[in-house]
């Protein structure tokens, strides 16, 4: 049963803590479906969601999470640095606790941040994406869709298709699917998968013709305009000609049973076609609704303790 | 003042000395025995090592400048607390040290703190900018013993050869720090197999290694006196075995976190595991520890450099490089590379010695008659932890916190005078 004060990442968990997340968020499903959408679970708990990077999806999704709940939230954005503000993120939060938060929710620009705040603080924190670190609650709504999907993870293969050096999708999602039994290999530009990425005992190719066929999943990451500006690539045109995700391609070389899956936001026409995001292979759009779902269950699994406490 | 050491082991590996006896000091002197009741000070030392007190070559003490992290005064305590009686320091001050007037600030400091001898180490380019060489020579006559921009690495390669000639004239060494920044980027961390999980940006071990090549060539080339700071990877003692086989002019120096830890310690991301070079492998440590025991690399300096706990309680990629080290620098090394047997006492000892005393010319780091009274006594057998509330240093940012450590520096003595004797500071 999972125990825990803070969410920090996917390295941390265990299987049977993955499972009890999931299964926790497919009775949350049942609350989404009812025609009055709203439980009174977390009725007394208070939620802050830190914001210090732009996000759509992943803060309005933690947000309609506590209100389905009941839990009281707050929305605190800032700009990328505190210190440029004169106040250290610690102090911020200080500040934020002393109001008696319960949990923090943080999505930060730099690796370590909610693991900073989760070493000095009361409150629990759910780390919504630490830099190029981890994104752990993208992970467990990308099990749960593949889970409604195939049922089984075991020996399901999956390619992570993109820009790996930089996405902290790649690293939580990696550790997610092995730790279900997945096999899973990384395929990008050399310049955009590391050196050292033998580490995560993944697979590396640098072809993504070579790596379509035998998948049951092509997760394909989104590729920022700016990495052309470092060095990491000669151009967009370049990117697209070896890596775009065709529906040509998907005809000629995937499986038929094939599925597509994308963290967004997307840029359609580069990492990914149009046709090929709309098509019936995507589980784009499932993959945001089941991040509502899970967000609740990781929002209910971190305050059981302290609704006991005050049940009793 | 006349002091008596009674029954101490007198051990300086540079001069044969290993025996228990006993040692006499008058004025800053080492002399021949003089009658008890002459003595003004009789320590009891049985038990005790008396060790030539330490010299380290690479400090940071933060004045004129930065006076929250450190001042000369404390600096001074934390060096005679970790057994240090002779400390260079690093002119990235603010002012920096690149002209005559702050060199003498510093000596001033150092003389109304009064504990151990402090060296200013002057910039090689004014303003530590790297383009326009520093007045060397003014430098030199107002007591610099060495140069450096360190901090910085002098990116320019005709800049560097031509400090490297210039210091021909003084006969002095220049300190590089060795790093192509454009390598190292943004870089937080060693760029492997734990960047690569943390998702941390980089610095890779080459960029380093490629300016410790183009140094070790540019001082062949020049014939100046080249010494590398803080070596941190085994591509770079790689370099430095071709230098010293070579007959080049080249020193170098390693740090007690570089011998004793690897990258694996940034997991957690506390911020006392961020320092430039940084944390590097296994097999880089284990080839630092070699080094150092071959004398490829010559001499063990701490890089103590201090920051304010505010400045360190931030995000991983926001906090400033660097931690402190004097206070722990003899206890770490003797109890996890002697007494663990990857390094001899002797090699320990005369790294931290007369190696480094060498390299900038000191004299000082020896135990011999008519020499320098700078002395250590340590009791090796007594056991201590490392606690951040107990440093004499103004900041407490040290990747040693909690370790149990054996070595406890009982009394340091600077110029026949004690400066530091059983937890005291006099």
């Amino acid at each position: 049963m999972m125990n825990r004060k803070d969410l920090l990442g996917i390295e941390d968990l265990s299987r049977e803590e993955i499972e009890e997340i999931l299964e926790v968020a497919k009775s949350m499903e049942e609350i989404l479906e009812r025609p009055i959408k709203k439980a009174p679970t977390l009725r007394g708990i208070t939620v802050a969601n830190l914001f210090f990077e732009p996000s759509t999806r992943t803060l309005s999704s933690f947000a309609l999470a506590e209100k389905r709940l009941s839990a009281d939230s707050i929305n605190l954005s800032a700009s990328s640095s505190s210190v440029l503000k004169g106040e250290t993120l610690l102090d911020t939060a200080r500040n934020i606790e002393a109001m008696e938060v319960d949990i923090i929710v943080i999505r930060h620009s730099m690796p370590g941040a909610p693991h900073l705040l989760a070493k000095r603080l009361e409150a629990s924190v759910v780390n919504a994406g630490d830099g190029t670190h981890e994104h752990p609650t993208q992970t467990l709504l990308d099990l749960m869709t593949i889970r409604k999907r195939f049922s089984e993870f075991d020996k399901l293969k999956v390619a992570i298709i993109g820009d790996i050096r930089h996405s902290r999708v790649a690293r939580s999602l990696i550790l997610g699917l092995h730790k279900m039994g997945c096999e899973v290999t990384v395929c990008g530009p050399p310049t955009l998968i590391p050196k050292w990425m033998d580490v995560f005992k993944v697979g590396i190719n640098y072809n993504i013709e070579e790596v379509i066929p035998d998948k049951d999943i092509l997760y394909i990451l989104r590729i920022q305009k700016e990495r052309q500006d470092q060095s990491f690539l000669p151009s967009m045109r370049e990117y697209i000609k070896y890596y775009s995700l065709t529906y040509e391609r998907l005809k000629k070389y995937a499986s038929s049973k094939v599925v597509i899956m994308h963290p967004g936001p997307m840029n359609r026409g580069i990492e990914i076609e149009s046709r090929v995001a709309d098509s019936e292979f995507s589980l784009i759009l499932d993959q945001v609704t089941a991040g509502v779902a899970v967000r609740m269950s990781i929002l209910y699994l971190l305050s059981r303790r302290k609704l006991n406490e005050n049940n009793n | 003042m006349k002091i008596t050491i009674k029954g101490a082991h007198l051990f300086d590996p540079n001069n044969n000395v290993d025996e228990v006896g006993d040692l006499y000091i008058e004025d800053d002197r080492v002399t021949d025995n003089f009658s008890a009741t002459s003595s003004q000070i009789e320590i009891d030392a049985r038990g005790l090592y008396l060790l030539p007190g330490f010299v380290d070559i690479h400090s940071h003490f933060r004045e004129p400048g930065n006076e929250d992290a450190e001042t000369i005064e404390t600096g001074s305590r934390a060096a005679v607390k970790g057994g240090y009686t002779s400390v260079a320091v690093m002119p990235n001050t603010n002012p920096p040290i690149d002209n005559e007037g702050v060199a003498r600030f510093i000596k001033e400091k150092a003389k109304e703190a009064n504990k151990c001898r402090i060296f200013p180490i002057g910039t090689i380019t004014k303003g530590r900018k790297g383009s326009k060489l520093s007045e060397m020579g003014h430098l030199y006559e107002a007591g610099c013993v060495a140069f450096s921009d360190d901090g910085d690495c002098v990116k320019n390669s005709a800049t560097i050869r031509r400090a490297l000639e210039y210091s021909l004239l003084i006969d002095v060494p220049i300190i590089e720090h060795p790093e192509d920044t454009t390598l190292t980027s943004e870089g937080q961390i060693n760029e492997g197999v734990i960047s690569t999980r943390l998702g941390l940006i980089g610095i890779p071990d080459v960029s380093e290694a490629s300016m410790v090549a183009r140094d070790i060539l540019l001082a062949k080339f020049t014939g100046g006196k080249l010494h590398l700071a803080h070596i941190s990877s085994e591509n770079s003692v790689d370099c430095l075995k071709y230098g010293k086989n070579k007959g080049i002019k080249v020193t170098s120096e390693v740090t007690p976190h570089h011998l004793l830890l690897t990258e694996e310690e940034v997991v957690h991301f506390d911020t006392n595991t961020k320092m430039k070079p940084p944390l590097r492998t296994k097999s880089d440590r284990k080839a630092l520890q070699k080094a150092l025991k071959k004398g490829i690399i010559d001499a063990v300096a701490t890089d103590h450099a201090p920051h304010p706990d505010y400045a360190k309680e931030l995000e991983y990629s926001l906090a400033p490089f660097g931690v402190v080290g004097l206070e722990t620098a003899f206890s770490a090394l003797y109890t996890r590379l002697v007494l663990s047997e990857k390094i001899s006492m002797e090699g320990l000892i005369q790294s931290m010695t007369n190696k480094p005393a060498g390299i900038l010319n000191l004299p000082v780091g020896e135990i011999k008659k008519g020499g320098t009274a700078d002395f250590t006594l340590v009791d090796l057998n007594a056991e201590w932890t490392v606690d951040p509330a107990k440093f004499a240093s103004k900041s407490a940012n040290s990747p040693f916190i909690g370790w149990k450590l054996k070595g406890v520096i009982k009394f340091t003595i600077v110029g026949g005078i004690l400066a530091f004797k059983e937890g005291e500071f006099l």
